[in-house]
């Protein structure tokens, strides 16, 4: 199979949809429409795709870790997001939605952050288009990411704390839709994965799909066929999309990677939170639970409904791991590969760490969505 | 029930539009009050002195742990009530045998309903003697299944419609609404304002335009001046925050109650 466009319900399967108040309707209707206009129209690819390279610095190659290999039994491989401009795979959706808001005539972006990454990217590229910005992120994170705050305003970005609820990504995502109801008029809602309500999902898969498809040339190249496992982190699941994306149609064993605290595949029923139905931690009367993971960027409730769809096919598994391996995985790769990876990515490392016997003798390409900066405070503290 | 004629055909008219409709053909402005479900242990008593004070339909909250659509106040109050062990099943519990004295009408978010699943959230709110349901963040393009379950079971389903809409989808909203439809005062969240937006009255006009269904308006109607400014568009409003502030003040049952009294003698008086 390749990944599919929803049905014009927004459905994967029996999950996504469009549950936002009646005031968002017609912004997400119009966004579609914008988005398919958008998408066949040459010029939009065209200036997209010179930003991809000239300001992303797209294509990201792709590094076979030779040292780590021999450690592990397995033939490891890494899709190079980190090394994006930003620091991770979210350009590429933000570069696409804000060339896309221009188009609809917006003046500004509005935008979630967990980790920060998406809210860097969001900052950026409202930088480099002349807009304005302004950021929602937990107040949980804004402490533990006071690196990627520090960066959102020297953009120019305005970086609002979310105090309601968890104080993290989930309430990021609340306060942005709230905002979003309030200024629709002239704000797009630049959301940063592959959640929300339809065309969110899909458009930011397809954003994403550059990724994936440059893996599968890169691998094409360096191992002559597609790699027999596939790994990314999956919060959203925006970077795990867009490799799934490029290996859907081949042999290659898709694994979503959550963390223990927050995932929403392995421990989640189908719930409606943020637009979308699609497996979400919840207890037994859908009050929505609160996601724990140390890292920012994963630690949600919720996972984007293709995801949902992918796992109730059986066309990817989702497995969690814990704090203290990602821990293990982030010094793993530093030390092994000179690499530091986000948090985030240390999630995808630390499955193929631990399920090391039953990967020998096999490629394993794991997305390394972003790179580890962000979270060396954080570690200095965790490893002190 | 009753029927009534209008809007394509006959429609079934529950407990809630059969009050608004009454109210309005008598000549006054209707007035629904929004009371948080499970805050403090004496909401109930609120409700009941809510009613009494003068409101002709009250909307019970089911907290949520994400409420999108709401404020600040109707924030602090859920995670007030939820803090006390508030659940879905307790709140109707409490109100199964419970006489307000007035149509009630649960507002809570859709994934309350979907969790407990569709056929047994609607036979819950009809044995708690419950008339109607708003869920903010059901859209008409996901609400068939539950207009289909409401139908079957005898629950109004309250429909919200925006300032955003085009003209064509109102009549769509208008349609498919039962009890009154719920004009979105203005563009954003629930909670008090200090002026009443220009599209709280425009809402109200157009949908007045086009429906015999009762008309009211919710959202940044917070004192009783901007009721009756919004009430002379429509058939009435909906007070929220106001009134929940209050709640969150533990100003009592009485306190609450002499609020919505103003509002009432205010929309008597106009």
């Amino acid at each position: 199979m390749t990944l599919q466009e929803p049905t014009p319900e927004g459905r994967f399967g029996e999950f996504g949809g469009r549950f936002v108040p009646e005031t968002l309707i017609p912004a997400v209707l119009e966004l579609e429409e914008a988005f398919r206009e958008a998408w066949a129209d040459p010029t939009f690819r065209t200036e997209l795709d010179a930003l991809l390279a000239d300001y992303a610095g797209r294509p990201s190659p792709m590094t076979e870790c030779h040292n780590l290999s021999e450690d592990l039994g397995c033939r490891l491989l890494l899709k190079r997001e980190d090394l994006n401009h930003t620091g991770s795979h979210k350009i590429n959706n933000v570069l696409g939605q804000a060339l896309l808001a221009q188009r609809m005539g917006k003046t500004r972006l509005l935008a979630e952050t967990g980790a920060g990454q998406h809210g860097v990217a969001t900052a950026t590229v409202a930088a480099l288009l002349g807009m304005e910005c302004c950021v929602y992120m937990g107040e949980i994170d804004v402490k533990r990411q006071e690196l990627n705050v520090f960066r959102m305003r020297l953009l120019g970005a305005e970086v609002r704390t979310a105090v309601s609820g968890s104080r993290t990504l989930k309430d990021a995502v609340n306060e942005a839709m709230r905002n979003w109801v309030a200024t629709v008029t002239d704000s797009h809602y630049c959301l940063g994965s592959v959640n929300g309500p339809h065309p969110y999902p899909w458009m930011v898969r397809t954003f994403h799909e550059v990724l994936g498809l440059e893996a599968r040339h890169q691998s094409e190249a360096l191992l002559g066929g597609p790699p027999d496992v596939v790994v990314a982190c999956v919060g959203g699941g925006s970077n795990a999309i867009g490799i799934f994306s490029g290996f859907a149609d081949a042999e290659t064993e898709l694994v979503g990677v959550e963390p223990a605290g927050g995932a929403a595949v392995g421990r989640g029923v189908p719930g409606v939170v943020h637009g979308m139905d699609s497996y979400l931690m919840q207890d037994e009367f859908g009050q929505v639970l609160e996601a724990e993971s140390i890292s920012a960027g994963l630690d949600y409730p919720g996972v984007g409904p293709e995801h949902s769809h992918l796992a109730s096919i059986g066309r990817a598994r989702y497995e969690a791991v814990t704090d203290d391996e990602v821990v293990e995985a982030f010094q793993m790769l530093s030390r092994s590969e000179g690499i530091i990876p986000a948090l985030e990515s240390a999630h995808a490392l630390a499955w193929v760490s631990r399920e090391r016997d039953s990967l020998v003798g096999k490629s394993v390409l794991v997305n390394l969505s972003g790179r580890g900066d962000k979270d060396v405070a954080q570690m200095m503290d965790i490893l002190a | 029930m009753s029927a009534a004629a209008g809007d394509g055909g006959t429609r079934v008219v529950g407990p809630v539009e059969a009050v608004l409709r009454a109210r309005r053909d008598g000549g006054g402005k209707c007035l629904v009050v929004y009371v948080t479900g499970g805050l403090g242990d004496d909401w109930l008593d609120t409700a009941r002195a809510v009613a009494d004070a003068g409101a002709d339909a009250i909307e019970i909250g089911i907290p949520f742990s994400d409420p999108v659509m709401d404020g600040p106040t109707i924030q602090t109050a859920n995670d007030l009530a939820l803090d006390g062990g508030a659940t879905p099943v307790t709140i109707l519990d409490a109100l199964r045998g419970a006489d307000v004295g007035v149509p009630l009408a649960v507002m809570t978010y859709y994934n309350i309903a979907y969790r407990m699943g569709l056929e047994r959230f609607a036979s819950s709110l009809a044995s708690a003697g419950v008339a109607g349901c708003i869920l903010p963040d059901l859209p008409l393009e996901e609400a068939g299944p539950w207009l289909d379950v409401a139908a079957q079971v005898g629950v109004e389903p309250i429909l919200l419609a925006a300032p955003t809409a085009p003209d064509e989808r109102l009549p769509r909203i208008c349609a498919s609404t039962r009890g009154f439809v719920y004009g979105v005062g203005l563009l954003g969240v629930t909670g008090v304002r200090a002026e009443l937006a220009a599209s709280a009255v425009e809402i109200a006009s157009r949908l007045k335009r086009i429906t015999d269904v009762p008309v009211l308006v919710g959202v940044g109607i917070g004192t009783p001046d901007q009721a009756v400014e919004a009430s002379r568009h429509g058939d009435g409003v909906v007070v929220g925050s106001a009134v929940v502030q209050r709640m969150v003040d533990r100003v009592g049952p009485e306190g609450v109650a002499g609020l919505v009294a103003e509002f009432r003698t205010a929309l008597d008086a106009r």
